[in-house]
Order: structure tokens, then C-alpha cells, then sequence
């Protein structure tokens, strides 16, 4: 290597893009097989909405998961229990959300989903303090401990509101599709996109911009260096867990309106892909995240078009393919 | 000369592992105290359990007048005990700036002391924004000795800094350790090559099975050869 003078500008750190370019070519690649531009366009834009909804339950594990080396089952549970919130705050006002105007409808919408945040988060808080505490580091044990609070949080959720599916109706101003010339997208999807591509900025900013991403990406990485260079880990730990509590329960909502209906065990097919999302982005990356929601959607849209047999099957062969490239997912940063 | 740190009957236990066998041991302010011993000696761990990385499961370690063997490892660092782990544990997908600004505990980062360092490790300069997963060996290993001395500490633990480096990077390694003692660090350091625990060290601590098994002045350590023999093995010419 070469070496710089005093004077000389500093080099910028290199960019690993490979993985981003992925779900670029993918989509690049299916074209000719659909045949059709605007069934391509439709289902890239359902890929782009579905993505970024998974984007939102997963991110909030990815770094659970790499900070804290919690296997967490139970994070489904969030899911359900943000969606059933939102029915509740919703039901009062069901005229605001049949109004036909988009301001009237977010005006309800919006806190029902931050009142759903904030009850996830806070049965997140109770989560982490009750169940994981106790078996911080023995993996089998987190398995059965967040397992059996899944299961517990959906018998809960059938007593408390029955077994039968709850409608959640989309508000009409969200109802119907924009329309480019042959091409529909709905009016949801655009609005699930925009939410996706929010959150995953903000986080973006806030790990990248303030000491307490660093503090989140450092401890993804190594808590206990974090701790020796003075840092109180464990409130860290409680705070992204009950951030990522949160935004699983914002997802519940979005995913729930999205489907139009709420019911106790919705999270568990949704788990599958959450996790399967997480392992092929890299544990605690929320740009790997990011990149492989939108492979997982894609898959799933695309791969349910061309080969509906091979619908349920996809995403597995999907995260096998992106494991044999690159073993530790798209952006490894822990060794774990 | 007061002590700075003070370890008393200190036992370690890891998992059934008796590790630490009762030490007894002093550093004194503003010196550098060399920790030396065979592998398996429990040299890592003493460190560790200062640290509060590994509980004590007996003893008193004292940090001046405070105790601090009870105390979780972040309340010892905020004491001002700056710990460079063997494996260096930089932050690999941080850049080398955000490595030094999040050690930079208290505050923004002081560009004189910022400057100080870059005359030791220039490539430190050169690499500022890269990712510190992507440096060699030596220039993480300055990277994690830069971490622990980004803002003035009391006392610096730090485990083998020269280990698997180039003869030129240990050099400039030695050169900046120095430096910091001139400045009054206090520094426990443990060290396998003779020529940097010469020119570094004023006391000695020789450890064995896990206990203190000779202390002394460093000096006099390195001019008895039959000493050196009997306490480690072989002499520490041998350990260039």
C-alpha cells in the first residue's frame, strides 16, 4: 500500500453492493418470463408493499437477534397483539375511517397504530423483563421460553376476543388503485411502501448518525467491548427490544389492514418469513434486512405468478441460494 | 509511590474451573507494571476480572479507595480503566472514526489529542474512514490501544499488544506506550516479547498456576538470567 501524505484527502469506505443489486436483477430477470409489462409492474409493486411490511416485523428481530443473541419465537406474538390493538381503537370510529377522505382516515389510523407501537413496545418491555432476562445466553431455553409466550399471548387473545376472524376494513380513501396507463397499484400498497421506506430510513439514520446506533451496531458486534468502553449494554438491550417490539406491532396493523382481517394465530405463517427474511439479511443488519424482505416478497409474488406450485417452497430455496453465496447472509456483521 | 490498584486474595473461578488462586497484587501510580508468565498462567483472566469481565469469586480489588470488585464492568470503565483485550476487538463494521467516537466516552473528540495519536499511528489518519474490519492486523491493534487512550484514563489494562505483529509496527507500538507513560499513565501490561517489557516495564509481576509466583523491578528481572529461566521457562531473550 501507498502511503498518503498529510495533505491528502481521506478514502471514502468502499460500498459492498452486490447484495442491493440483487433484487434489481431479479426483477430484471422475471420480465420475459411474465411476459406482460404491466403484470410485472403489479406484481413488483405488491413485491415492493409485502417487502417492505416484512421489512417492518423483521427489523426490530434482525436486531434482537444480533445484539442480543436472543432467539426470539414469540416475536409473532407483537404482531398479533399490534393488530388486535388497532381493532379495538378503530371500532369507535368506524364512520372516520367509511369517510371518504383520506385526512379523516389517517386521523384515525395514525394513532391507532401508534397506540399499537406503544402497547407492543410495552408487552415487549414485560417480555424481555419476565421471560428473557431469566435465560439471557442459553439458546434451547429462549426457544421454549418465547414459544410457550407466543402460544400463551394467541390463547390469550382467542379468550379474550374468540376464535373467529375479526374484519379490519381498509379505509376508503385507501381503497382502489392509481392508475398508469394498463398498469394498477394499489392505493395501500403505494401508502406500505412509503411507511416501509420511512422506517427504514429513520433507522437507517438513526444507526448510522447518532452514538446510539453506533452504540447498537458496536454491540451487535462485540457487547462486551462495548461494556469495557464504559457503556451500560443491558439498557441498550431493553430499549431495542422494546423498540423492535414496537414496530413488529406496526407491522401487525399494516399487515392486518393489508389482508383486511385480524385473527390470533395471523404471525405464524408470517414467522416463517420474518425469520427466513433476518437469516438471509444477516443477523443484526437492517440493510441485509431490507434487501432480503424485498427478495423474500419477490420471490413469493413473482414465484406465485410463474410457479404456484412452488409457492410454498420458494423462500426456502431462496435463503438456501443466498446462504450457499454468502453463508453468514447479505451483510454479515456478527460472527455469530 | 501510592497504588493505584490493589488486588487482594482474588479468586476466579470459570465454570468449574479454578482459575485465579488468591493474587496479591499492587500497581503503582504513574509506573508500568508488566505481567508476565507462561500461557495458561491466568495473566488474560487477571485482567478480565479487574475488568469485571469475569466475576471475582473472592478477594478485594481496590481502584485507589474505591472497591471495585463487585461492580459491573461499564461503573469500572467510567472509573477510568481503559481495558485493550488481546483479540483488540475493534469494532469491524465501525469505521476507524466511529470506533474512536464512541470510545471517546464524555465528549466530542479532542482534535489535539486526536493529532497526538495520528503522530504515533498515522495509518490510523489514513484510514479514518474506512471500515476497521478491513486494517491489518497492526494497525487494528493501534486502533484498540488509540480506543483506550482516545481520553485520559487512571489506569490501562492492556493484554499483549505486540502478539503476531511486525517487528516495525512493535516498534512504533513501544514508542507509543512510552509516550504514555512519560505522560503519568499507570499501566498493568502483559507482555510475551522481552524487548517491549524492557523497555516498558518498572515493576514485574511473574504469574504461575494462577498465583503471583515473583514481584520485583523489571530491570533486575532482565539482567537475571537464571531467574528468568526458573520463573518461565527460559529466558526472555528467547522471546523476541
Amino acid at each position: 500500500m501507498t502511503e498518503l501524505a498529510a495533505t491528502d484527502p481521506l478514502p471514502k469506505p468502499k460500498r459492498d453492493i452486490a447484495p442491493v443489486l440483487l433484487p434489481v436483477a431479479l426483477a430484471l430477470l422475471v420480465i420475459p418470463l411474465i411476459g406482460s409489462t404491466s403484470s410485472w409492474l403489479t406484481l413488483t409493486a405488491a413485491s415492493l408493499a409485502m417487502g417492505m411490511m416484512i421489512f417492518i416485523m423483521a427489523s426490530g428481530l434482525t436486531l434482537v437477534f444480533g445484539l442480543m443473541d436472543v432467539l426470539n419465537f414469540g416475536h409473532g406474538a407483537f404482531i398479533a397483539v399490534g393488530a388486535y390493538v388497532a381493532t379495538l381503537v378503530l371500532a369507535p370510529f368506524a364512520a372516520s375511517i367509511q369517510a371518504d377522505s383520506l385526512w379523516m382516515n389517517l386521523a384515525v389510523l395514525a394513532p391507532a397504530a401508534l397506540l399499537s407501537m406503544a402497547v407492543s413496545g410495552a408487552l415487549g418491555l414485560v417480555v424481555e423483563r419476565v421471560l428473557i432476562l431469566p435465560v439471557y445466553g442459553q439458546h434451547l431455553k429462549q426457544i421454549l421460553m418465547t414459544t410457550g409466550g407466543l402460544i400463551v399471548a394467541e390463547q390469550t387473545l382467542y379468550a379474550l376476543w374468540g376464535p373467529q376472524i375479526i374484519p379490519m376494513p381498509l379505509p376508503t380513501s385507501l381503497r382502489g388503485s392509481f392508475i398508469l396507463g394498463d398498469v394498477a397499484i394499489a392505493k395501500y400498497r403505494v401508502l406500505a411502501m412509503l411507511i416501509g421506506l420511512a422506517v427504514f430510513i429513520a433507522i437507517q439514520l438513526v444507526l448510522n448518525r447518532t452514538k446510539l446506533g453506533l452504540l447498537i451496531r458496536a454491540g451487535v458486534e462485540n457487547r462486551e467491548m462495548v461494556e469495557a468502553l464504559g457503556y451500560r449494554i443491558r439498557r441498550l438491550f431493553l430499549g431495542v427490544f422494546m423498540t423492535g417490539s414496537a414496530l413488529a406491532g406496526l407491522g401487525g396493523v399494516m399487515w392486518a389492514l393489508y389482508r383486511e382481517q385480524v385473527h390470533a394465530s395471523m404471525s405464524d405463517d408470517l414467522t416463517v418469513l420474518i425469520f427466513i427474511v433476518v437469516i438471509i439479511g444477516g443477523l443484526g443488519s437492517i440493510g441485509g434486512c431490507f434487501i432480503g424482505a424485498i427478495l423474500v416478497a419477490m420471490v413469493a409474488n413473482y414465484g406465485g405468478f410463474l410457479v404456484p406450485k412452488l409457492a410454498l417452497v420458494s423462500n426456502i430455496l431462496l435463503m438456501v441460494a443466498v446462504l450457499m453465496w454468502r453463508p453468514r447472509g447479505l451483510y454479515a456483521v456478527t460472527s455469530r | 509511590m501510592t497504588d493505584l490498584l490493589k488486588l487482594s486474595g482474588v479468586h476466579t473461578h470459570i465454570g468449574r474451573y479454578h482459575i485465579l488462586q488468591g493474587i496479591d497484587l499492587t500497581v503503582p501510580q504513574g509506573q508500568v507494571t508488566m505481567l508476565l508468565g507462561r500461557n495458561g498462567a491466568g495473566k488474560t483472566t487477571t485482567l478480565r476480572t479487574i475488568m469485571g469481565l469475569w466475576q471475582a469469586s473472592s478477594g478485594e480489588i481496590s481502584l485507589g479507595s474505591e472497591r471495585i470488585e463487585s461492580r459491573a464492568t461499564p461503573d469500572i470503565a467510567r472509573l477510568g480503566v481503559g481495558y485493550v483485550p488481546e483479540s483488540m476487538a475493534v469494532f469491524s463494521d465501525l469505521t476507524v472514526k466511529e470506533n474512536l467516537v464512541l470510545a471517546a466516552r464524555d465528549g466530542p473528540l479532542d482534535d489535539s489529542q486526536l493529532d497526538w495519536i495520528f503522530g504515533f499511528f498515522p495509518a490510523l489518519r489514513r484510514f479514518w474512514l474506512s471500515r476497521a474490519g478491513s486494517l491489518s492486523g497492526g494497525q487494528k491493534q493501534m486502533l484498540s490501544i488509540a480506543r483506550a487512550i482516545i481520553e485520559p484514563r487512571k489506569l490501562l489494562l492492556i493484554d499483549e499488544p505486540t502478539k503476531g505483529l511486525a517487528p516495525a509496527i512493535v516498534m512504533a507500538l513501544i514508542e507509543c506506550l512510552k509516550e504514555i507513560k512519560r505522560k503519568g499513565a499507570t499501566i498493568l501490561l502483559v507482555e510475551q516479547n522481552f524487548f517491549a517489557a524492557r523497555e516498558l516495564g518498572d515493576n514485574v509481576l511473574v504469574m504461575d498456576n494462577g498465583t503471583i509466583v515473583h514481584r520485583g523491578e523489571m530491570a533486575a528481572l532482565a539482567a537475571d538470567v537464571p531467574l528468568q529461566e526458573r520463573l518461565l521457562g527460559l529466558s526472555l531473550e528467547a522471546h523476541q
